[in-house]
């Protein structure tokens, strides 16, 4: 089912938790809220379940207003970060709870709910432990239960509250690629909150990346990873420098030299250069370029890291280079220029007037060559 | 997220949102008034009841009351056999937490439970295992008595059944208090050169001293209170052999009601201010006292 | 020989604590002089008393009749104390009302008020002209020296048992699986009675069973308020006392053995309870 979220405002006593937030979620998909503890992305989740009143906005399930519904009329499924299982019933008892305290009339008989609940013990690989309680199983098969026991009532919406968060890391990929088999199975609109950024990108159709009890952005783990809206964005998700730069006459100038990258649409003034570390090329002899002591190299995996320092009143640089091309670069100096690339100003940086006044940052150039 | 979820919905006006952990209004006024009913019913209004039953006659009846010398002197005697059995008990509860909480060794969870036994004997029983120890027809009470030794209808008799039913209080505060704090701080200190005596002195017991006085604070309560197993060992000899609790009942059973709850109120005072101090000890020390109510 | 040093049993584990042979040996000494000597002296007492005269002494009618009435007084007060005991910790651990703490550390007060007297302030009020007991008597009901009496009293010294053995579990009750039970559809009705209730069981029980074994061999308090009338209102503790009062030890011996034996089952009873909520879910009591 579709949720929509109309402009939701929630404050804790004087803390405001969530500001104005829109969202608009579509039928069957799986989405993520993404963001650092405290973004309020987890009273955005407990919103939606009902969990929780939002002070203003209203929140719709299909064409329903279900902010007038009480958390038992949502006909949510929810899985709590700790699970939240009933310790004094088995597994069974635990996924058929949600028939079993229906109202009569839309009680399905008690074989029927047996079986389905058989049915979801199958799915989430559990067979054979229905009559286990929650203390005998391991953390990842009560994450399944949790699990098992959401879908049971055939929810609008299924909502996971990092489902994996107390797991170890093992189990967590385990249960990552498994819950996403799940949900390409049963199709339900799924919603989970994470702060791993890992977890939200592998996993979903579309990622919220949240700060502040604001969205930042809205889009698929391509579009958040390569084209951030947002100097936050760009921060939160993977790694990335960020250097204080000059325009001059369309020409980015850093330490007043020209560094070889040109945005002729921009205004004269302050910026902030964004790029990757796997985004560079090195350069030979530097007639534009940015140019760096290598003051630390480490090996990661398939790449070779190397930290440069570009001067004492910058923060450090890393880039990241193919380990054959790391070697054979000159040790202590290094010049190189990024391939891919944002620029960012704040308002206050701009002498002429923003072109979008809403934003606190504006695209200014498309990616580079 | 961080925010407190509880004190966020305790705050925020009844709403839907309620529904899902808490009563309702209606309900939880009904729950209320039956909880406070039950407690006004079944404790304030007897204790009440002993404050005004012993001021009936004016405050002038009730200090004639306790001036009278069999009840001074039962006042008296419960001081002296609360003042033995107390001791006695805080030595052996140190002893038995130092034993069970620093050291893993066979049949520790056994001797536990034999530490409690006591708490599980009806308070008559208590009296009467000394009476059969030390009785007329027992072989210990007449040997005892050849060489002048009078336990039964004597102190020793009394302070013997006091120790019985006291025994477990102050162990059983100890134990779970000791094993929470573990091995680490006394062998910190004997790394650093202490001796067996000045680890417990100068670590252990600036540890526990909380616990160790609401043990303490316990086991007087109920070594000044005790009726039951007294009440047997005793044999009543008035002014002698009467503890207050023993008095109550005499001066009860005589229907001098005044001087009965005179005395009754007294025992009572004893009872607030333990009260008092338990419940100031777990607001300060709530931490470590917590860890110890856990039986 | 180093393998068979390792494998060797061991009564104790190697410590570098100092202490262990004093504070054990005071232990053992203190119990069994105060506690075990004077218990297995009754035994033996009971034991020599031959068998089918402790059958005659143990079973004779007017004692099971008093056994009969200090359990069945005991099992009342202790289902009273469990539903009202369950409501008060609720009350106390969800609730918030002025004056909560001193209702909270009122519940310890039959701890700490001498046993005594409890019975005389009991007697007081719910005697027939007492402020209870004159509210009851035009309608017939007699508190006071009837075996209800018994019961009032055993539920004053019982309270405590089952609200200090509840509290600390609805304490740590996890909101979450409040909140598990209302995203499933369950109403608070249902959520009440079908999760937090059940999960709430072996603490309950365990309560009962203490504010039980201590109502069983309660004396103080039942005493004065029980009117001790023989096959009636006399408790099997006051049975005891009458006997030695008649210098007639046998019997008192018998029936402190069959409560002993009673007693001590009891206590089986509340460990098996505990290490099978353990086992089974995860948690004691």
């Amino acid at each position: 089912m579709e949720v929509r979220v109309q402009n939701i405002r929630k404050a804790f006593g004087r803390f405001p938790a969530l500001d104005d937030v829109s969202l608009d979620i579509r039928s069957g998909e799986l989405i993520a809220l993404l963001g650092p503890s405290g973004s309020g992305k987890t009273t955005l989740l407990r919103l939606i379940a009902g969990l929780e009143s939002p002070t203003e906005g209203t929140i719709f399930f299909g064409d329903e207003d279900a902010s007038k519904k009480s958390v038992q009329q949502r006909n949510i499924g929810f899985v709590f970060q700790h699970y939240a299982l009933f310790r004094h019933m088995t597994v069974l008892d635990n996924i058929s709870f949600g028939l079993k305290v229906r109202p009569a009339r839309r009680r399905p008989p008690v074989a029927e709910i047996r079986r389905r609940a058989l049915d979801l013990i199958d799915l989430v690989q559990l067979s054979g432990l229905e009559k286990r309680y929650p203390a005998q199983l391991s953390g990842g098969q009560r994450q399944r239960v949790a699990l098992a026991r959401a879908m049971a009532v055939e929810p609008n919406v299924l909502l996971l509250d990092e489902p994996f968060g107390a797991l170890d890391a093992q189990v967590r990929k385990e249960l990552r690629k498994w819950l996403r088999e799940i949900h390409d199975r049963t199709g339900h609109t799924t919603v989970f909150v994470t702060h791993d950024q890992e977890e939200a990108l592998e996993l979903a159709d579309r990622v919220v990346v949240m700060s502040k009890g604001a969205i930042e952005q809205v889009g698929t783990p391509d579009e958040i990873y390569d084209h951030p809206v947002s100097p936050f964005v760009y921060r939160f998700i993977g790694q990335s420098s960020g250097l204080n730069v000059t325009l001059a006459s369309g020409e980015i100038r850093f330490e007043d030299r020209p560094i070889g990258l040109r945005d002729a649409n921009e205004a004269d003034g302050p910026a902030t250069l964004y790029f990757r570390p796997h985004d560079v090329e090195l350069v030979d002899g530097c007639g534009g370029c940015l140019a760096g002591l290598v003051t630390g190299s480490r090996r990661v995996a398939g790449t070779r890291h190397l930290e440069l320092n570009l001067g004492s009143a910058h923060p450090s640089v890393e880039i990241e280079l193919p380990p054959e091309r790391a070697s054979s670069v000159d040790q202590s100096r290094i010049a190189f220029r990024p391939t891919k690339w944002k620029l960012y100003r704040r308002k206050e940086d701009l002498t002429a007037p923003p072109l979008q006044a809403q934003t606190s940052a504006i695209e200014l150039a498309p990616t580079g060559t | 997220m961080a925010h407190d979820i509880s004190s966020a919905s305790a705050a925020a006006p009844p709403s839907l949102v309620d529904a899902a952990t808490s009563e309702s209004r209606l309900a939880r006024a009904v729950l209320t008034a039956v909880a406070l009913g039950f407690v006004a019913l079944f404790l304030l209004l007897p204790l009440t009841t002993v404050f005004i039953e012993a001021f009936r006659k004016g405050a002038g009846e009730f200090l004639a009351a306790l001036a009278d010398p069999e009840t001074f002197s039962a006042i008296i005697l419960t001081l002296t056999v609360a003042g033995i059995a107390v001791p006695l008990n805080l030595a052996f509860g140190v002893a038995a937490a130092w034993a069970i909480a620093k050291f893993e060794f066979k049949g520790k969870a056994f001797l536990t439970t034999l530490i409690d036994l006591p708490f599980s004997v009806s308070p008559v029983i208590s009296g009467l295992v000394f009476v059969l120890l030390f009785g007329a027809n027992s072989a210990l009470g007449p040997l005892l008595q050849s060489y002048g030794l009078q336990i039964l209808f004597a102190v020793p008799g009394l302070v013997l059944a006091t120790v019985f039913v006291t025994f477990p209080f102050v162990a059983r505060e100890l134990i779970p208090l000791m094993q929470e704090q573990g091995t680490s701080d006394e062998e910190a200190a004997l790394s650093l050169g202490a001796t067996g005596w000045q680890t417990f002195w100068h670590v252990t017991l600036p540890n526990i001293k909380w616990g160790l006085l609401y043990g303490v604070l316990l086991c007087n309560a109920r070594a000044m209170g005790e009726f039951g197993a007294v009440s047997v060992v005793s044999g009543h000899i008035r002014g002698q052999t009467n503890t207050m609790p023993l008095q109550v009942e005499i001066l009860y059973n005589e229907y001098n009601f005044v001087a009965a709850f005179a005395v009754a109120a007294l025992l009572a005072l004893l009872a607030l201010v333990t009260l008092v101090l338990k419940t100031a000890l777990e607001l300060r020390y709530s931490d470590e006292i917590a860890a110890s109510r856990r039986h | 020989m180093a393998s068979r040093s390792h494998t060797r049993w061991r009564f104790r584990q190697p410590s570098v604590i100092p202490g262990f042979g004093l504070a054990l040996g005071v232990t053992l000494t203190w119990l069994v002089l105060i506690v075990l000597i004077p218990i297995s002296g009754l035994f033996w007492r009971s034991s020599g008393l031959g068998w089918s005269n402790f059958i005659a002494l143990a079973f004779d009618e007017r004692t099971l009749n008093a056994l009969a009435i200090s359990f069945g007084t005991a099992t009342i007060a202790a289902i009273v104390n469990l539903v009202f005991g369950v409501v008060l910790a609720w009350v106390l651990v969800r609730y918030r009302f002025p004056g909560k703490r001193v209702i909270d550390a009122m519940v310890d007060l039959p701890f700490a008020l001498p046993t005594a007297v409890a019975g005389i302030a009991l007697t007081t009020l719910y005697a027939p002209n007492g402020w209870i007991g004159s509210l009851l008597d035009p309608l017939g009901i007699k508190i006071a020296f009837t075996p209800a009496g018994i019961v009032v009293a055993l539920v004053f010294v019982g309270l405590p048992f089952v609200v200090r053995t509840v509290q600390p579990v609805m304490e740590e009750i996890d909101r979450e699986v409040e909140e598990a039970a209302a995203t499933l559809g369950a109403n608070r009705f249902q959520t009440i009675t079908r999760v937090l209730l059940p999960g709430l069981l072996p603490a309950g029980l365990t309560g009962f069973a203490l504010a039980f074994a201590r109502g069983v061999g309660e004396y103080g308090s039942v005493i004065f308020i029980a009117g001790n009338l023989p096959y009636v209102s006399e408790i099997a503790p006051l049975l005891i006392v009458i006997r030695l009062e008649e210098f007639n030890y046998p019997a008192a011996t018998a029936i402190a053995a069959v409560m002993l034996i009673l007693s001590f089952t009891m206590l089986l009873v509340i460990n098996m309870i505990q290490a099978w909520s353990r086992r089974r879910y995860g948690y004691g009591s």
